[in-house]
């Protein structure tokens, strides 16, 4: 679990181009969006294409995003249970 | 009889160098466009993080925009009349390119919605817009080159019928690494430089 949250910190910075932003700036529980890392809407978009490419998890309900984009805890905790890559 | 208008300042970004009213202010020849952007926005001391995600035509034209408006000295608290009219000739095709790759291949059709958002060269006006709170007219045209006589008619149509208070218009263009060119400059009643063809390619052959 560990491993995979840090996977998705770095995806996180390098995909979404968080400049000035380092792996150890995140914490586990810090929001994704709004006052948090301060991600958009194309990011939110940008990370259920990355759920599908590196794990296999189609989203049909965008609305599930947002319970599952919160912080890294909840995106590994999802990932961990629905990946099929 | 019309009434004439003057080019206030202009900026130009091309061959690794930033320039405002024709003063070198940064240069560096020795990396690639996206090194050379980045430290170019850093020592123009810029905080916009929304300058990273942008694609490579979006941080030319805003980088050129910015430069300029910033030297007017404008007070964010009031929204600006300033309409924007730019053109090029590449449109968005660098970055269509890259969307094009990430939907080549069937078995892994994975499009970029990040990419995907600026396949269209008139994103690039609306990156402006957001950051100055440009409420305003804008138009972005493509040809086959530089068109000066088109920029000064359509922008002084602009002013003449007052659908704006200034004009930020110019040529931003983005073929690849090594072929890039902002050249913005900034129409209004006030300025020392006439505003009309010979002058407008004056300034851009420069």
């Amino acid at each position: 679990m560990d491993a995979l949250k840090q996977e998705l910190k770095e995806f996180i910075i390098e995909q979404l181009n968080l400049e000035d932003v380092n792996v150890e700036d995140i914490e586990n529980d810090d929001p994704l969006f709004g006052d948090g890392l301060g991600l958009d809407s194309i990011d939110a978009l940008e990370l259920i294409v990355m759920l599908d490419k590196n794990y296999g998890i189609k989203l049909t309900d965008p609305k599930q995003g947002k319970a599952i984009f919160e912080s890294i805890d909840t995106m590994a905790a999802y990932i961990t249970e629905h990946r099929v890559k | 009889m019309s009434k004439s208008y003057k080019i206030k300042s202009y900026c130009q970004i091309k061959d690794g160098e930033l320039s405002l009213n024709g003063h070198l202010i940064y240069a560096d020849h020795s990396n690639t466009f996206s090194e050379f952007i980045k430290g170019a926005y850093k020592s123009e001391k810029t905080k916009y993080p929304k300058f990273f995600k942008m694609d490579k035509l979006s941080k030319l034209a805003f980088l050129a925009a910015d430069v300029l408006l910033k030297n007017e000295k404008l007070d964010p608290s009031i929204e600006q009349n300033i309409a924007l009219v730019f053109s090029n000739k590449s449109s968005s095709l660098d970055t269509d390119r890259k969307h094009q790759e990430t939907i080549q291949d069937p078995s892994n059709y994975y499009p970029s919605p990040a990419v995907f958002v600026y396949t269209l060269p008139n994103i690039c006006i609306g990156e402006v817009s957001i950051k100055y709170k440009l409420n305003t007219e804008n138009s972005f045209f493509i040809f086959d080159g530089f068109n000066a006589r088109h920029l000064k008619i359509y922008s002084d149509i602009l002013l003449s019928n007052n659908k704006a208070d200034e004009v930020l218009c110019g040529w931003v263009d983005f073929e690849d690494d090594t072929h890039y060119e902002a050249f913005l400059y900034l129409v209004s009643s006030n300025g020392n430089t006439a505003h009309n063809e010979h002058e407008i390619n004056k300034l851009y052959n420069n």
